[in-house]
């Protein structure tokens, strides 16, 4: 050995990290910016469609295109849809609503298969888990910060 | 005292030289459309197989590449001596199940992707030791199944990195026996001639998605001890080929043979980059258990077969973590475990 264990392991990882492909960040960006553009844009037509064919307001009109939204997210999963659109889209259909259906729709199919309660049940929330905790947690704090200096 | 098998630290040589008399594949229809697709057994077009569940499937191919490359050597699982193999799933449940079913006497073993050359190393030593008169070696594993385990739900939308590989559906089988050939079996002049054990290596490499870096320095650590135990070079072989580094680990094992100043790059190949096409949307190549083992079976041995080369070495690679070591923020041990196969009679 003509040089220590680290030094060459050290070496080593700082090739790697030079000479592995890297993803192409700025491509990813367009078509990010697309797809989750074109998200928003039927989230909008939904809401549209709420308000004026619905007669929705407000609340009720924010949740009706939510639950638009996380229906066709939750179907186009189940139907194997979602998937393919992520892998070409990337963040763009995970930041939206519908990518938040995805990531439960999806642990729900595959899980099933450990029964509804130990499989479906235990695993619906493996991927959408942090989200609640720390939007609950995270919810909490500003209630209470809200509450203090108001 | 009989003369010493093991040369140096950790290289061994056969006097019997176990011959590996059949070969058997079955893959999923991905790996079946890929450049090897006409030599493998048999291709699923459905990934479960008719079963309820990915991991049932996977563990049905590898009892079916026993039962096949079993068949084509004229054995039942009552000849058998012994079944040596595993795969990626946690607890080894595809072997298991699959050895339940064969009702054969059976070693279950685990190094991840370089399962298969710790199988042929153990059957090759425990036929020259005589234990054994004849061994299966198997190995396989399954994109949808190995996906769930170690990454995310197959529905879940995600892009994997460019340096990610797949795992290949496949499970292959190889028949080894302490005897000759007999004539009807379909490899008559392959056998395995000794080996290099493995050490686990880790250069501290953290990203899942870059097993093929985690890897190579652990292939490219069983080949420096190799050669320099054995007294061998590297023009005694034809080839020296690995099991699933990719073309990303495949770049760094050059790299880093290079720099000790061992040229490999003209002799080598890898199992996981002649699996898949460029444009089958595995750019890195493939990995998994069952990826050496079914090129190894439908056509590296045939190569040796037809006399095309006369002695490889083949090097299969692990990555050892688990999800569990992954999050508690350990790094991926690798393991390479090498075995030279050789043409033997005219």
């Amino acid at each position: 050995m003509s040089m220590p264990k680290d030094k060459r392991a050290q070496i080593y990882r700082e090739r790697v990290k030079a000479l592995q492909p890297k993803s192409k960040a700025s491509g990813m960006c367009v078509r990010a910016f697309f797809v989750g553009g074109l998200i928003c844009c039927i989230g909008q037509l939904i809401r549209d469609f709420g308000e004026k064919a619905l007669k929705l307001t407000g609340n009720d009109l924010s949740t009706f295109t939510c639950v638009v939204l996380i229906f066709l997210g939750a179907l186009t999963t189940g139907l194997g849809i979602y998937d393919r659109i992520a892998k070409f889209a990337g963040a763009g259909t995970s930041v939206p609503i519908t990518g938040f259906a995805n990531s439960m729709t999806a642990p729900a199919m595959e899980y099933k298969k450990e029964g509804f309660i130990s499989g479906l049940g235990t695993r619906l929330f493996s991927i959408a888990g942090p989200v609640l905790t720390y939007g609950v947690a995270g919810s909490v704090i500003v209630g209470l910060l809200s509450l203090i200096f108001h | 005292m009989p003369a010493c098998k093991r040369k140096g630290e950790r290289t061994v040589f056969f006097e019997r030289k176990p011959h590996i008399v059949s070969a058997a594949s079955i893959v999923g229809d991905m790996e079946g459309a890929g450049p090897l697709g006409a030599l493998f057994d048999k291709i699923l077009q459905d990934d479960t197989w008719g079963e309820s569940s990915w991991e049932k499937a996977e563990s049905k191919m590898f009892e079916a590449a026993a039962r096949m490359a079993l068949d084509k050597t004229g054995l039942s699982t009552g000849g058998l001596h012994c079944l040596l193999g595993g795969d990626l799933l946690n607890q080894l449940i595809t072997a298991n199940y699959a050895a339940r079913e064969l009702s054969v006497p059976f070693f279950g073993l685990y190094s991840a992707c370089a399962t298969l050359t710790e199988a042929l190393l153990l059957a090759g030593m425990l036929i020259e030791g005589g234990f054994l008169g004849n061994a299966a070696c198997v190995a396989s594993s399954h994109f949808s199944a190995a996906e769930r385990q170690f990454r995310y739900p197959l529905e879940m939308g995600v892009t994997a990195p460019p340096t990610a590989q797949r795992t290949v559906t496949g499970a292959g089988a190889l028949v080894l026996r302490g005897d000759a050939p007999s004539p009807c079996d379909p490899f008559q002049s392959v056998c395995v001639a000794g080996g290099t054990i493995g050490r686990v290596v880790d250069m501290g490499i953290t990203d899942m998605s870059n097993m093929g870096a985690a890897m190579a320095p652990a292939a490219a650590d069983t080949l420096r001890a190799h050669l320099r135990d054995s007294g061998k070079s590297l023009m005694d072989y034809d080839a020296v080929i690995t099991g699933d580094l990719g073309k990303f680990g495949t770049k760094m094992l050059i790299e880093l043979c290079d720099s000790e100043g061992l040229h490999i790059e003209e002799k080598h190949m890898d199992c996981g980059n002649l699996i898949f096409a460029p444009g089958q949307g595995a750019d890195c190549g493939g990995s998994g258990c069952g990826c050496a083992p079914v090129v190894l079976g439908a056509h590296l041995l045939q190569m040796l077969e037809d006399g095309i080369w006369n002695r490889i070495l083949f090097l299969a690679t692990g990555a050892l973590m688990s999800p569990v070591s992954n999050l508690q923020g350990e790094s991926i041990p690798g393991i390479a475990h090498a075995v030279i196969l050789e043409r033997v009679r005219a």
